[in-house]
């Protein structure tokens, strides 16, 4: 079985990754997909944490899956909503760059 | 070096890969989205590694197939080719220096806040990570989040439709 610090680093990794996604690229789909990886890495992180914590088969703990599960549905509901927010950017404003976005930006 | 760990590091090595590519293919959206779908998957197979075989399976199917296509069908409705967008302000390179480093600041706070040795399960409970476990404690302990999670996905189908429609009549 492989170290769990080895999974909760790689989580810890992509997690970066998606930061470094938000913060560096302009495009909003590609934001999107960023904090679509972050989520997954959190995922990740609760899968190993989970996999060490197992419980006993008289009661067998279960709560780093079910919260998975429920990461899922939020990211779903989020990508679907923010897809919808992109459509109708794009059909306003002709353009996925944030930049054109920044009313609200001080 | 046993399968499991050739396999974790095969699949680590390829999800961080690809999520690197992700974040870097500038030119082409639907590129990065097909890195996606590549992560997504070797987590998939992580997950198997680690028992959490429907976790898997519904990584399969929500995200790399459901999620994505999601994406990629609005690349295609938007005829989104590239990202090359026009003149940038002169100092937006150092702004993406002090974005990647604030990111790996926050990389290297995580490896720190990360607890260094982990206890190491000998034997799984019967079951572990199987469609019956989870499914039981989905619909005893955790009825009420299902629930919540259920109106959730609700709201966010009207509040897409809404929001894509043409024009609310």
């Amino acid at each position: 079985m492989v170290p769990i610090e080895h999974v909760t680093a790689l989580s810890a990794a992509l997690f970066t990754i998606g930061v470094i996604g938000v913060l560096v690229r302009r495009n909003l789909i590609v934001i999107l997909m960023s904090v679509e990886l972050m989520l997954n890495a959190v995922n990740l992180a609760f899968v190993g944490f989970n996999r060490v914590w197992a419980g006993t088969t008289e009661q067998p703990l279960l709560d780093g899956h079910v919260f998975v599960l429920m990461v899922i549905t939020v990211a779903a509901a989020e990508v679907a909503v923010g897809l919808g927010i992109v459509i109708a950017l794009v059909r306003n404003r002709d353009s996925v760059n944030i930049e054109d976005v920044s009313i609200l930006r001080w | 070096m046993t399968v499991e760990s050739v396999l974790f590091y095969a699949f680590a090595g390829l999800s961080l890969l690809s999520a690197l590519a992700m974040v870097g293919f500038v030119r082409n959206v639907v590129a990065g989205a097909m890195s996606l779908v590549v992560t997504m998957i070797s987590l998939a197979g992580i997950y198997v590694l680690l028992e959490a075989h429907l976790v898997a399976v519904i990584q399969i199917m929500v995200y790399a197939g459901a999620i994505l296509v999601l994406f990629l069908f609005v690349i295609m409705l938007l005829n989104l080719r590239s990202d090359d967008f026009g003149p940038v302000r002169p100092w937006q390179g150092v702004l993406k220096v002090v974005g990647a480093a604030v990111a790996l600041g926050i990389f290297v706070v995580l490896l720190g806040v990360l607890p260094d040795t982990l206890p190491e399960v000998a034997e799984l409970p019967e079951g572990f990570g199987g469609f019956r476990v989870i499914g039981v404690s989905l619909f005893t302990d955790y009825v009420v989040p299902v629930e919540v999670a259920g109106f959730l996905l609700l709201a966010a189908i009207v509040g897409a439709v809404i929001l894509a429609k043409r024009s609310i009549d």
